[in-house]
């Protein structure tokens, strides 16, 4: 129990004075995201086939190399940003709430470098 | 970590039954959440049978009745009993608003009567409502300036600067819709609320107030304002058919200005 006054507690350990980045981030990778995603979904839908010789040979061209790999940049950048929400929303506890909002930062600089290395990888002619 | 299961006094019973009298000509139910958390019992819902055709036309005319003629124990904040005054804002057939502005006859079935949502109850209908006001006091609603006041009159406003404040200065401090936002339920320890950022957006947009920039400041936090999800129950909830969402959304872009 402490006898802190109720607007003590309310003006805690004061402003952070941020967030506003975060919220424009949110708000700039879901604009880029929807052409994006329109575009992958319309590029997929015209190619003859989706076995692998096809989509690497699509993928050899430099125009949809470069699309796809600011898609998943965008992707998780934005997944990364929204994970990060759900944890400061859900997650009360100071010290699982700093391992979660790490552990998703981590996660998605890991999961974007290994889908950029692949996009390159199969752009560049490796076999399956 | 996140409260998957529900606090033990969270249980709801049945509770007494009130019948009305044999020669009631127009009886409607009325479903009233009971909790004494001094009692150590859980709550339970007492359910009283009111002619309505001896009543006032509103929910709060029922509660009055109530408690006059019925059951003296009832619980429950009221003054005004003309949408004013915010204090008998409670939550009626699933929705926040003010017993004394819901008409009986615009609710079907049983009245359903709870108090505010996600706060802690003192009794009855009677939520403890501490932490709100301390958050109002927090955002300093009222006016800051450097300039002096003019020596002969008052601080000049036109009559365009005064419609900026007229709709968000109607604000009552109910709290139907900070209790009613899911945002504020999970973290109201550190989120301000819609009522809160109404009431600082007030100032924000006040000709007259000149700590604009001081007032952005302490605003642009993750928690305190950014915690907002556009969520829009606040503005689906306010009794007085204010606008809070959109304050919120304006003082996102007042701070996005100051950026970009």
């Amino acid at each position: 129990m402490s006898l802190k006054t109720p607007l003590g507690r309310v003006l805690g350990l004061g402003s952070a004075k941020s967030g506003f980045h975060h919220w424009w981030a949110q708000r700039l990778s879901a604009a880029a995201l929807l052409p994006l995603t329109l575009w992958l979904l319309v590029a997929l839908l015209m190619l003859p086939a989706l076995d692998y010789p096809t989509v690497s040979a699509w993928l050899s061209a430099p125009l949809p190399a470069v699309l796809l790999t600011l898609l998943v940049l965008a992707m998780s950048w934005h997944s990364a940003l929204g994970l990060q929400v759900v944890a400061e929303d859900y997650v009360h506890q100071p010290a699982l709430r700093v391992v979660l909002l790490a552990g998703i930062k981590l996660l998605h600089v890991a999961l974007a470098v290994t889908a950029v290395f692949s996009i390159l990888l199969v752009s560049l002619g490796a076999r399956p | 970590m996140a409260e998957f299961s529900l606090p033990a006094n969270s249980r709801v019973s049945e509770g007494k039954v009130f019948k009305a009298a044999a020669d009631a000509a127009q009886v409607r139910s009325f479903r009233v959440y009971r909790y004494d958390p001094d009692s150590g019992e859980n709550p339970r819902l007492d359910t009283y049978e009111v002619d309505i055709s001896r009543c006032g036309p509103m929910v709060l005319d029922a509660l009055i009745k109530i408690k006059n003629e019925v059951d003296s124990t009832l619980t429950f904040r009221r003054s005004c009993r003309e949408g004013i005054c915010g204090s008998c804002a409670m939550n009626i057939d699933g929705v926040n608003t003010l017993a004394c502005t819901q008409a009986i006859e615009d609710i079907k079935g049983d009245v359903r009567i709870y108090p505010l949502p996600h706060m802690p109850v003192i009794k009855d209908l009677v939520p403890d409502l501490t932490n709100f006001y301390a958050q109002y006091a927090s955002i300093k609603p009222w006016l800051q300036t450097r300039t002096p006041a003019p020596p002969d009159r008052e601080r000049l406003q036109s009559r365009a600067d005064q419609e900026l404040i007229n709709s968000p200065s109607a604000c009552i401090l109910c709290a139907c819709c900070s209790t009613s936002c899911p945002s504020y339920w999970w973290n109201s320890d550190r989120y301000l609320g819609p009522a809160a950022l109404l009431a600082a957006y007030r100032w924000l947009v006040d000709t007259r107030d000149e700590a604009t920039g001081e007032r952005l400041d302490d605003l642009e936090d993750p928690f305190r304002l950014y915690r907002c999800h556009t969520i829009m129950n606040c503005t689906n909830a306010c009794p007085k058919d204010l606008n809070p969402a959109r304050a919120i959304a304006a003082t996102k872009r007042m701070i996005a200005e100051r950026h970009l």
